[in-house]
C-alpha cells in the first residue's frame, strides 16, 4: 500500500477539518494533491503533530481534526497516545501511516532500501499500543481499501480514532513545497476562524475507488 | 501541606484574569492547588500531560484555534520541554505562557532539585525567551498580564518563575 494512494482516498474528506500532518514525505505528498489553508504541516518537532492536533480538537470540539503523522514521530512521543486517550476528544482522528522506517530524516533511500528502521520492523505494534493506550478504537489496515473505509468511517465518526497504515517506504516524488513554513503557519489559524460548516452542509466524501458511492455505516448509524 | 492555598488562588485568578481557558499540566508539589483548582473549574480544560514537550504543542494547537492557553510545569519540566519549546513555539512564532517553578533556588532542601536550579534561567536566556520572577501575590495580577501581553504581541513563549516566597509558606 502507497502513503499517496491512501491519501488520495480521503483528500475529498478532509476539506471540512483541521489536518496536522508531520513534516517530510507525509507532507510534500498531502501538499502534492492541492494545498488548503486548513492543512498545517509541522515541518520540525517530530512527535507533536498528535499534540498539536489535541490541542485544536480541545479548543474546537465541533471542528474534525485529523493528524496524519508517522511511525517515526509516534514512537518519539509515545506518551502522547496516553495523553490523547485520558483527554478522548471524539473529533479526533489519529492516522499513522506506518512505513517501518526513519524515511524522511534519512533512514531511506531511492529504491526503498531501508538502512534505519523503526521498532514497528521488528514487531512493535502501534495500534496494540493505541489501544492499550485507552483509544475506544484503534485498527491497522494494510489494504487500500481498508484504509479507505477505516480511515472515511472514523473522519465521519465521533469517536476518538487512531488508524495505522502500513504502507511501503518510499520517497515522495518530490519535496518541494511552494508555501513557506511561516505563510502556512498563518494562514492556517485564520482557516480554524471559520466555523466549521453543519454537517447537513458538508459534501459527504464517497469512496472513490469504489464503483458505488456508499453511505459511511458509522455516519448513517449515528444519523438515525 | 504548606504550599500556599492563598497564593496559588491568585496566580488562578490572574491566569483567569488574562484569558486563559485550557491549561495543560504535569504535577509537582508547589502546583498542586493551582492544577486542582483548573481541575475544579468547569470553565478551564485541564491536560494531564505525561511528558511536558507534548504541552508545548497542545498550547500551539490551542491556539491555532484561538483559545488562550498556559502550562504549569517544574524547571525540569521546563528543560524537559526544550526542543518542542524551540521547534515549534520559537520556529513557527507561537505564544506561550509557561509558569514554571522555580526549584533549587535559595532555601532548597530537596538535594535533588538543585542542579535544574541553577539552569532554568541561563536556558531561558540562551532561548532569549523573556521571564520574570513571581515573588509577592501583590505583583502577580500585573506581571501575568504583562507575560500575557508579551507573549501575543511577540509571538513568543514567556516564562514566569513561581518562586519559593510565593508558592511555600513555611510551617510556623
Amino acid at each position: 500500500m502507497k502513503r499517496l494512494d491512501c491519501l488520495k482516498a480521503i483528500y475529498p474528506a478532509l476539506e471540512d477539518c483541521a489536518v496536522v500532518t508531520i513534516m517530510g514525505a507525509v507532507a510534500a505528498e498531502l501538499y502534492s494533491l492541492g494545498h488548503r489553508a486548513n492543512f498545517f504541516y509541522l515541518e520540525h518537532a517530530m512527535g507533536l503533530a498528535s499534540s498539536i492536533g489535541l490541542g485544536i480538537a480541545l479548543a474546537q470540539p465541533q471542528r474534525k481534526v485529523v493528524v496524519i503523522d508517522g511511525d517515526g514521530s509516534v514512537l518519539m512521543n509515545l506518551g502522547g497516545l496516553t495523553t490523547m486517550a485520558r483527554s478522548r476528544p471524539n473529533n479526533l482522528v489519529h492516522l499513522i501511516f506506518d512505513n517501518e522506517t526513519l524515511l524522511s530524516v534519512g533512514g531511506g533511500a531511492p529504491g526503498g532500501y531501508r538502512w534505519f528502521t523503526t521498532a514497528t520492523a521488528t514487531g512493535t505494534d502501534l495500534a496494540a499500543v493505541a489501544r492499550a493506550a485507552g483509544f475506544p478504537r484503534a485498527q491497522m489496515v494494510r489494504e487500500l481499501d481498508d484504509f479507505e473505509e477505516a480511515a472515511l468511517d472514523a473522519i465521519n465518526g465521533v469517536e476518538l480514532s487512531c488508524i495505522v497504515a502500513k504502507v511501503e517506504a518510499e520517497m515522495p516524488k518530490s519535496f518541494l513545497m511552494d508555501v513557506h513554513m511561516l505563510e502556512n503557519r498563518f494562514e492556517f489559524p485564520r482557516a480554524l476562524q471559520q466555523p466549521p460548516r453543519r454537517r447537513e452542509e458538508l459534501q459527504r466524501p464517497t469512496r472513490i475507488t469504489k464503483e458505488q458511492p456508499t453511505t459511511i455505516p458509522a455516519l448513517k448509524s449515528r444519523e438515525e | 501541606m504548606p504550599v500556599s492555598v492563598a497564593n496559588s488562588q491568585v496566580v488562578y485568578d490572574a491566569m483567569k484574569d488574562v484569558g486563559v481557558t485550557l491549561v495543560s499540566a504535569l504535577p509537582e508539589t508547589w502546583l498542586v492547588h493551582l492544577i486542582r483548582l483548573a481541575d475544579e473549574d468547569p470553565g478551564m480544560t485541564l491536560v494531564r500531560l505525561a511528558k511536558e514537550e507534548e504541552g508545548v504543542g497542545i498550547s500551539a494547537g490551542a491556539h491555532f484555534a484561538g483559545v488562550k492557553s498556559a502550562m504549569l510545569l517544574q524547571n525540569h519540566g521546563f528543560l524537559q520541554a526544550i526542543n518542542g519549546i524551540v521547534g515549534v513555539s520559537l520556529l513557527y512564532k507561537i505564544p506561550l505562557l509557561m509558569l514554571i517553578t522555580d526549584r533549587g533556588s535559595f532555601g532548597e532542601r530537596d538535594p535533588w532539585q538543585t542542579e535544574g536550579g541553577k539552569h532554568t534561567r541561563p536556558v531561558l536566556d540562551a532561548l532569549k525567551i523573556a521571564h520574570d520572577d513571581l515573588t509577592s501575590p501583590d505583583d502577580v495580577p500585573a506581571k501575568m498580564a504583562k507575560a500575557m501581553t508579551l507573549a501575543q504581541s511577540s509571538l513568543s513563549p514567556v516564562g514566569l518563575l513561581l518562586g519559593r516566597d510565593l508558592m511555600w509558606e513555611e510551617p510556623q
